[in-house]
């Protein structure tokens, strides 16, 4: 089914509404070229995961792009805030834009990454309260919907550690999106789950899709990424191999590498 | 006369002197350090045991007694002053006159050599000689060529001694305390005891004896400061007066310390008038309470009680003060150490490995003593608490670190992810987790803080540790006040403990939640 995706007009000319876009992103760690020059663009309300086999730098690309890591060189993107990499020193003023850019993107991690000093509802309140300076009952009010939404309306007052795994991501994802995201980016969020709570994960990330949010997802789950994406990128060796409709890339492969890959998964 | 480290405390004052000396200081008519207003005489000496120089009545540990203290009652008021004591550690005496602290020390110091090149001398107000004491019945032991061959008792850096290093490297021990030689002497640990006069005639009890004739000689002079030489000679001309008037010898008599010695140096034949009635009288307290005497124990114990109390409240404040220094600057240390640039944190640990890799000790006698030379001066107090914050917040900087490390790195990034800025990220993710892994060991190091503290007393502080070694050592009891301190080093720790133990609880109560 496909979903309808809103379209900006600016001025006369109708354009695809690029909600973030990623030009020649290159990273190395110790000498060891990761990422070789990524490019993406990427449309507001797209669900897009990226598969390939392990180090092939997916995880690094995602983290690229809201500069967890710093890239080496590379321009990214995201709605009107834009930061350029050019292998010089870090400075003030990077770091400023980088934090305007991040307050356009939540991120949810494969260790979930909770906060553990602090209940649920504080998790999710935490970061509207002090980096947006929302006033308290308002912050609650938005966090306890949140939860509600993604089904933890009553472990609102536990801590992480007497949630599943199911939970505490799903607990996750509420604390980024408290922080009105217009991307959400998932570094492989189910990796750590049993497959009957990586459901539990999965549906709410198909629910967002269905209300238009943005989403990348580095992920190994090939049935999710086949039946929820609106677009799937095969990466290997710090380069995009393949992208293209879940169809494209499952049922017809274009690249030997993509072939491969899958023949492997399926062996 | 006694105690170690006098070499390089008596080298210490040759350095700081040469230096106010160079700082051009100079007096005309004499100047007197330490004084509060126009009347005052300060004078130090160590009242600890130290019977019959200066020392604490042990009929009421509030008084001070002593020939020297009597001495001085006499030389003030031909200064037209008033006489007034301080006391100081033995080790802190000397380094306490180039701080100006007060303006003279009288202590049974030593006219030796080494002595004189470090401070400057009055003119002796005693000569005494060294005596050998005994167990009762011992014979043989009455010469010091007798001794070679047997395990010989003294006072470190005393004339005796040096005696007995020349004759029979090996077979001596040196003491800090009167009160421990002699003991081990009762206890046949010890053969013999060589020692000044009048420690020997007071220290000896009922089961010892003097034997033998007198051994070497032994001047003691007042010691002043080499910048202050106007005033050496004021306190001079006392003492030439003091000896004219028959003064001096009426003090000696009184404490039977009048000696043919003293007669033939003073020239002074004439028979003694003065009754030895501070000798019988100390003679007579000690003898008076004895352990089997139940009451007077208590009621004595009981008396303890005010100074002890007096001694918790120094010990609290000195503790309680220097661990908010050692807190906020250990965070502080940490946080830089951990996430600080290169030269910041460079500095951080080489600040860290300094610290710890030195004695608390030396860092107490340097800030007290040393910095005044750079124009630093800090009273007992703020110096104590300053030293131990220091050396604490090293410790607790690299525990700190460790609680820091403790955290997993994910933590820092969902924040960062979250937007905070790296500050709030460590103010509300990253410092909270790491301060409830670092608690328990907070705990401890607080209480061994608690107990380090007692270090301050070598800066005229008298807290818990310095009350017991007054108390045990005028007494010759430390059975007793040493129940007494040790309850009250307890009772201060305590609160501490319930404290962390608290903080514990609150702040693990997230983590722990979900495991009992």
């Amino acid at each position: 089914m496909r979903k309808c995706r809103p379209v900006l007009l600016k001025g006369t000319f109708a354009l695809t509404d690029l909600v973030l876009q990623a030009k020649m992103i290159t990273k190395s760690f110790s000498g060891q070229e990761i990422l070789k020059g990524l490019s993406l663009d990427v449309e507001r309300g797209d669900l897009i995961s990226i598969i390939g086999p392990s180090g092939c730098g997916k995880s690094t690309f995602l983290r690229c792009l809201n500069f967890l890591e710093h890239p080496d060189s590379g321009e990214v993107r995201i709605e009107t805030v834009s930061l350029a990499c050019d292998g010089s020193r870090w400075t003030r003023q990077d770091e400023v834009r980088a934090h305007q850019l991040r307050s356009h993107v939540g991120m949810v991690f494969q260790s979930f990454n909770l906060f553990p000093h602090r209940t649920v509802l504080e998790n999710v309140m935490m970061a509207p309260l002090h980096v947006k300076k929302i006033a308290p009952d308002q912050a609650e009010a938005t966090a306890m919907e949140l939860l509600e939404k993604v089904g933890l309306k009553n472990v609102v007052d536990r801590y992480p550690d007497r949630l599943s795994g199911g939970q505490k991501q799903r607990a996750a994802i509420a604390r980024a999106l408290a922080m009105k995201p217009s991307v959400m980016l998932y570094d492989e969020p189910t990796s750590a789950l049993d497959p009957e709570l990586s459901e539990e994960v999965l549906s709410v990330m198909r629910a967002l899709d269905q209300e238009g949010m943005t989403q990348l997802v580095v992920t190994h789950d090939m049935r999710f990424a086949r039946a929820a994406s609106d677009r799937v990128l095969y990466l290997e060796g710090g380069e995009i191999v393949e992208s293209g409709s879940p169809d494209q890339i499952f049922a017809h492969p274009q690249e030997a590498r993509t072939r491969r890959f899958l023949r492997t998964l399926l062996s | 006369m006694k105690r170690p480290g006098l070499c390089f405390l008596f080298c210490l004052l040759a350095v700081l002197s040469f230096l106010s000396v160079s700082s051009g200081v100079r007096a005309e008519s004499y100047r007197v350090p330490g004084a509060q207003n126009e009347t005052d005489l300060p004078w130090s000496s160590d009242g600890e045991a130290n019977v019959p120089y200066v020392f604490h009545d042990p009929a009421n540990d509030r008084h001070v007694l002593g020939f020297e203290y009597d001495l001085m009652n006499e030389i003030a008021p031909l200064l037209n002053r008033k006489s007034r004591f301080v006391q100081n550690g033995w080790e802190g005496l000397i380094p306490g006159l180039s701080r100006d602290l007060y303006a003279m020390v009288i202590d049974g110091i030593e006219m030796t050599p080494e002595h004189k090149a470090a401070v400057l001398f009055s003119r002796p107000y005693y000569v005494t000689t060294d005596r050998i004491v005994v167990r009762k019945g011992t014979k043989g032991l009455d010469t010091l060529e007798a001794l070679k061959g047997h395990l010989i008792g003294t006072i470190k850096s005393t004339a005796a001694e040096r005696l007995l290093i020349q004759q029979d490297p090996k077979n001596f021990r040196s003491y800090d305390e009167e009160t421990n030689l002699f003991t081990d002497l009762r206890t046949g640990r010890l053969d013999a005891i060589l020692i000044d006069e009048p420690i020997a005639l007071y220290y000896c009890s009922a089961d010892m004896e003097i034997v033998g004739k007198p051994v070497g000689e032994i001047a003691y002079g007042i010691a002043f400061s080499k910048t202050n030489p106007a005033l050496r000679d004021a306190v001079d001309q006392a003492l030439e007066t003091l000896i004219k008037n028959g003064k001096l010898h009426d003090i000696l008599a009184k404490w039977n310390l009048w000696t043919p010695q003293m007669a033939h140096y003073t020239g002074d034949y004439s028979e003694t008038s003065v009754k030895p009635v501070a000798w019988e009288q100390y003679r007579t307290l000690m003898a008076g309470v004895s352990a089997s005497d139940t009451m007077a124990l208590f009621h004595r114990y009981v008396s303890f009680l005010p100074l002890i109390g007096e001694g918790m409240v120094m010990t609290l404040a000195v503790s309680a003060l220097a661990m908010v220094i050692a807190v906020a600057l250990g965070v502080a240390l940490a946080l830089v150490r951990h996430y600080g640039v290169a030269p910041l944190r460079i500095i951080a640990g080489f600040y860290i490995e300094v610290v710890r890799g030195t004695p608390l000790l030396i860092q107490i006698l340097f800030i007290f003593y040393g910095l005044p030379a750079l124009g630093i001066r800090l009273s007992p107090f703020f110096a104590g608490v300053v030293a131990l914050g220091l050396n604490y917040a090293a410790y607790e900087a690299e525990n700190y670190r460790a609680g820091l490390l403790s955290v997993p790195r994910g933590q820092m990034e969902a924040a960062i992810a979250l937007n905070m800025t790296h500050f709030q990220a460590l103010r509300l993710v990253i410092v909270p987790q790491a301060f409830r892994t670092v608690v328990p060991v907070m705990t401890n190091d607080f209480i061994s803080l608690l107990k380090d503290s007692s270090l301050v007393s070598v800066i005229t502080l008298t807290e818990l540790s310095q009350t017991y070694i007054r108390l045990s050592s005028t007494y010759y009891d430390y059975i007793g006040p040493g129940l007494m301190v040790g309850a009250a080093y307890l009772l201060v720790g305590l609160p501490f403990v319930r404290l962390a133990h608290m903080a514990e609880k609150r702040m693990g109560k997230a983590i722990n939640h979900g495991h009992h």
